[in-house]
């Protein structure tokens, strides 16, 4: 078994590990190391996958290269967005769109309370 | 109920990573070799390192594209509401000392990066990333003030990379393609490419963590 | 002896992409993921490709980490005072 096959494996575990993560975790920042978890484990197939032969590729590992820098931005927005999130209702996550829009009725119902 | 769908999420999640290492482990070996193709035209890239000829003569146009992403993001960014200056004051007193030490080789190093990846591991992408991380070492150490944002220069920086890369892009199409070198000039148009793409790169990944709303 | 070190390091990267997502206090999670982005650059390295081990090293690791700290940081400082109007 090759390293490259090994690292290849590896990558799929993680992809699903991190799916997993994305769809059962409630918290956003836990989500966004969820995603982050995914990206890395299909670098890790794309170059691992490409390399079974032992070889060096040099085509996978510039797509890569391009994808670590793009991964960042992505989180980097992610995270504006979940700080965001955080500023205007208070959560930390999003348990369902319904009791977000509920909660976000209710705070407005208070503000006008607050306001009378 | 929620259990039940979280029990049936975790098994179709265990079927998925048994057929994704099923597939991966009993592949056929590829019928194309991609790293043949290019040593064989390595010659005409203007660069002697792989990854580099990959990255900006027979791929171009992907790190084209990324560099456009890295500022869509930022723009998302700007547009979803800026986080607050961080709370100045409660920081290591070790921390300024340590950046002024460090910061001075880390700008060597990527100069170092940039010029290696011509012919060894190293490139644009390590340079501005050793740079970024640098501006953020200075942030850290409160050596650097955030950014407001409608700072100039870092909008200059970050806009005139990726002008500079689709200048020349838009200049090549006369050579009948989009980032088709000229052979005798590729190395030279690449080197160019990367110096701006460094600086553009840089200081978008440093806005990323720098760019902060005004104290108000 | 190299495939016993490649095998070991997909357990290592494994068991600290598990414990991310399984800790349950964040900022140690946050710490968790720096380890396994220090992890994949040996992993690249094993792979043959310097090049990405020095990007994971400089992004993955150290400007992911710092933002994702930050973050931490940000919402902890808020999380006593749970109010709108904060931003």
């Amino acid at each position: 078994m090759s390293a490259g096959l090994i690292y290849a494996a590896t990558g799929c575990l993680l992809f699903v590990l991190g799916l997993g993560g994305v769809l059962l975790l409630k918290a956003l920042l836990r989500r966004i190391l969820a995603f982050n978890l995914m990206g890395s484990g299909a670098f890790l197939v794309l170059v691992g996958l490409a390399q079974r032969d032992g070889t060096p590729d040099p085509v996978p590992q510039a797509m890569v290269l391009t994808g670590i820098v793009v991964a960042v931005a992505a989180t980097a927005l992610a995270l504006t967005l979940a700080r965001r999130w955080h500023a205007l209702t208070g959560r930390e996550d999003i348990a369902r769109v319904g009791d977000a829009g509920s909660r976000a009725r209710r705070m407005a119902n208070d503000r006008r309370k607050v306001g009378r | 109920m929620k259990a039940l769908w979280r029990s049936l999420t975790v098994v179709a999640l265990l079927g998925l990573a048994a057929a994704l290492l099923v597939a991966v482990l009993g592949l056929p070996p590829a019928p194309v070799k991609l790293a043949g193709e290019v040593a064989t035209n390595l010659g005409a890239s203007g660069v002697s390192h792989p990854v580099t000829a990959v990255l900006l003569n027979f791929r171009g146009y992907d790190t084209f594209l990324e560099v456009a992403v890295l500022i869509i993001a930022l723009l998302g960014m700007l547009a979803a509401g800026l986080p607050p200056p961080p709370p100045t004051g409660s920081r290591n007193a070790m921390l300024p000392t340590l950046a002024r030490l460090a910061v001075p080789l880390m700008v060597l190093a990527a100069v170092y990066l940039l010029w290696a990846g011509a012919f060894r591991p190293g490139g644009a992408f390590q340079a501005a990333a050793v740079l970024a991380a640098a501006a953020v070492l200075l942030h850290l150490a409160e050596i650097l003030a955030p950014w407001p944002r409608d700072r100039r220069g870092p909008r200059l920086a970050i806009a005139g990379g990726f002008l500079l890369f689709l200048a020349i892009a838009a200049a090549l199409l006369a050579n009948g393609g989009l980032l088709r070198y000229p052979p005798e000039h590729a190395g030279l148009l690449i080197v160019l490419i990367e110096s701006g793409l460094t600086v553009s790169l840089a200081v978008n990944l440093a806005a990323f963590f720098l760019l902060r709303a005004d104290k108000t | 002896m190299s495939t016993a070190f490649d095998l070991l390091l997909a357990a290592a990267l494994l068991w600290s992409a598990w414990r991310t997502l399984a800790t349950p206090q964040i900022g140690r999670a946050v710490i968790l993921f720096i380890v396994f982005g220090l992890l994949l650059t040996l992993a690249w390295a094993r792979l043959d490709a310097p090049d990405i081990a020095l990007a994971e090293a400089a992004i993955g690791a150290g400007l992911t980490g710092a933002l994702l700290l930050d973050a931490v940081a940000a919402l902890r400082a808020r999380r006593p005072d749970d109010e709108e109007g904060q931003s």
